[in-house]
């Protein structure tokens, strides 16, 4: 039997750069109010958001996640053709093909890497956090950027109280490279595709295209919110105990930042200890999806709250019913 | 386990939950008119039920819990 070649595998994989793109404008809550027929307050107890970010007309989530990749290679003293591999997770990106990840690569000059997209909405940065360490770890890959971007405002519907107030735009991006010691623990990843309808956009974009009609996200808020706080806190907890740390020795918990009561919510059944840094991006951000967690990160790491080398768990869940978790390093 | 055990248990969920006196939680009570339990609340008020008394109440059935004494009586047929 013919035997191939296989890659020199690398023992250890990490995060070694972080980078952010927020939108210039600032939306408050007294801008969304009037179309969903609420108040600053009734959006503020059901979110815990304050304010979010929308980004301009010409801004596209490929747009912003350049510029989140860019800020990410500065930040790991990386040029672009050192990257081997662009993955980029979203759902908001304009085009079915081609990908978004082509795009960005091309945009900042990652003329060596492989490109392509993930989708798997608020859990795709952590999917691509867990596909950016296997590839790194067999040999596939030396440099792979993870990016996560959505340009939210364009798929939301403005008069939808259940959506309307949530959904916002931004970027994040890593880079995840061959280390000399693990940085990344293995993921706990999965998916329910029987609940698929629970966040969905509608009506399906052929559809959309035939008659005319946006396709818009709709989601069950107390279904997403049942799943997410029922099951979160053990995926959490399965992640953590694959990580070989404990709860103890985290710096921080950077959760999808979906909603101020779904972390709350999942961080008492969690029972995290005092001296766990919660990430609350939320608050200001608004949910943006697959860029969220690389955001809140980042304002953690600004706020000095976390530095270099410093455990962190996160979790991501979202529409597929898809979600991952995995405690990394601080990059 | 007797209506009024039910709704003792009901009434310190909706208290940890919510954080309204368990006094206030009566039988002719509106979680949402008269308790100010919003939907997201009612949706932990519900998973906690679901543990306390080992029930499953799914959530085409939420809906139509609309007093304490509603979910008390689902409770009740159903643990």
């Amino acid at each position: 039997m013919t035997n191939l070649n296989t890659p020199q595998t690398n023992s250890h994989a990490g995060l070694i750069g972080l980078g952010i793109y927020r939108p210039s404008k600032v939306v408050p809550n007294s801008e969304i109010v009037d179309a969903i027929d609420s108040s600053d307050e009734w959006i503020r107890e059901r979110s815990g958001i304050i304010e979010r970010r929308f980004a301009s007309a010409d801004e596209t989530a490929a747009s912003m996640g350049a510029i989140a990749a860019k800020n990410a290679l500065v930040d790991a003293k990386l040029s672009a053709d050192q990257i081997d591999v662009v993955l980029v997770a979203t759902f908001s990106h304009r085009y079915q093909t081609p990908s978004a990840a082509a795009e960005v690569a091309a945009t900042i000059g990652a003329n060596n890497a492989s490109a392509f997209d993930i989708s798997a909405a608020c859990a795709g940065f952590c999917y691509g956090i867990g596909i950016a360490d296997a590839l790194v770890r067999a040999g596939s890959a030396k440099n792979v950027l993870v990016i996560g971007t959505e340009k939210l405002s364009d798929i939301i519907d403005m008069t939808d109280r259940g959506t309307a107030f949530i959904f916002a735009d931004g970027a994040g991006a890593v880079v995840v490279s061959k280390t000399d010691k693990q940085g990344i623990s293995p993921t706990v990843w999965g998916a329910d595709g029987n609940a698929r309808e629970a966040i969905i956009m509608q009506p399906d974009s052929v559809t959309a295209g035939k008659e005319g009609v946006p396709s818009l996200l709709t989601m069950q808020g107390q279904a997403v919110f049942r799943w997410a706080v029922g099951s979160m806190g053990d995926v959490c907890h399965q992640a953590l105990e694959a990580s070989g740390l404990t709860a103890d020795e985290l710096k921080a918990f950077v959760p999808h930042q979906a909603n101020i009561r779904i972390t709350d919510a999942i961080v008492k059944r969690f029972n995290f200890p005092q001296s766990v840094v919660i990430a609350k991006d939320i608050e200001t951000a608004g949910n943006t999806s697959a860029a969220s967690i690389p955001l809140a990160l980042h304002a953690l790491r600004e706020a000095g709250q976390v530095k270099k080398g410093d455990p962190f768990l996160m979790v991501g869940f979202g529409a597929g019913l898809a979600f991952a978790s995995q405690v990394a390093l601080v990059p | 386990m007797s209506q009024q055990d039910i709704l003792a248990g009901l009434a310190a969920i909706v208290n940890e939950v919510a954080g309204i006196p368990a006094e206030s939680v009566a039988m002719d009570k509106s979680f949402v008119d008269d308790l100010d339990v919003d939907s997201l609340s009612m949706v932990e008020v519900v998973m906690a039920c679901e543990d306390k008394f080992g029930v499953t109440i799914p959530d085409s059935e939420v809906k139509n819990l609309n007093t304490v004494g509603d979910a008390v009586n689902y409770i009740l047929a159903n643990k």
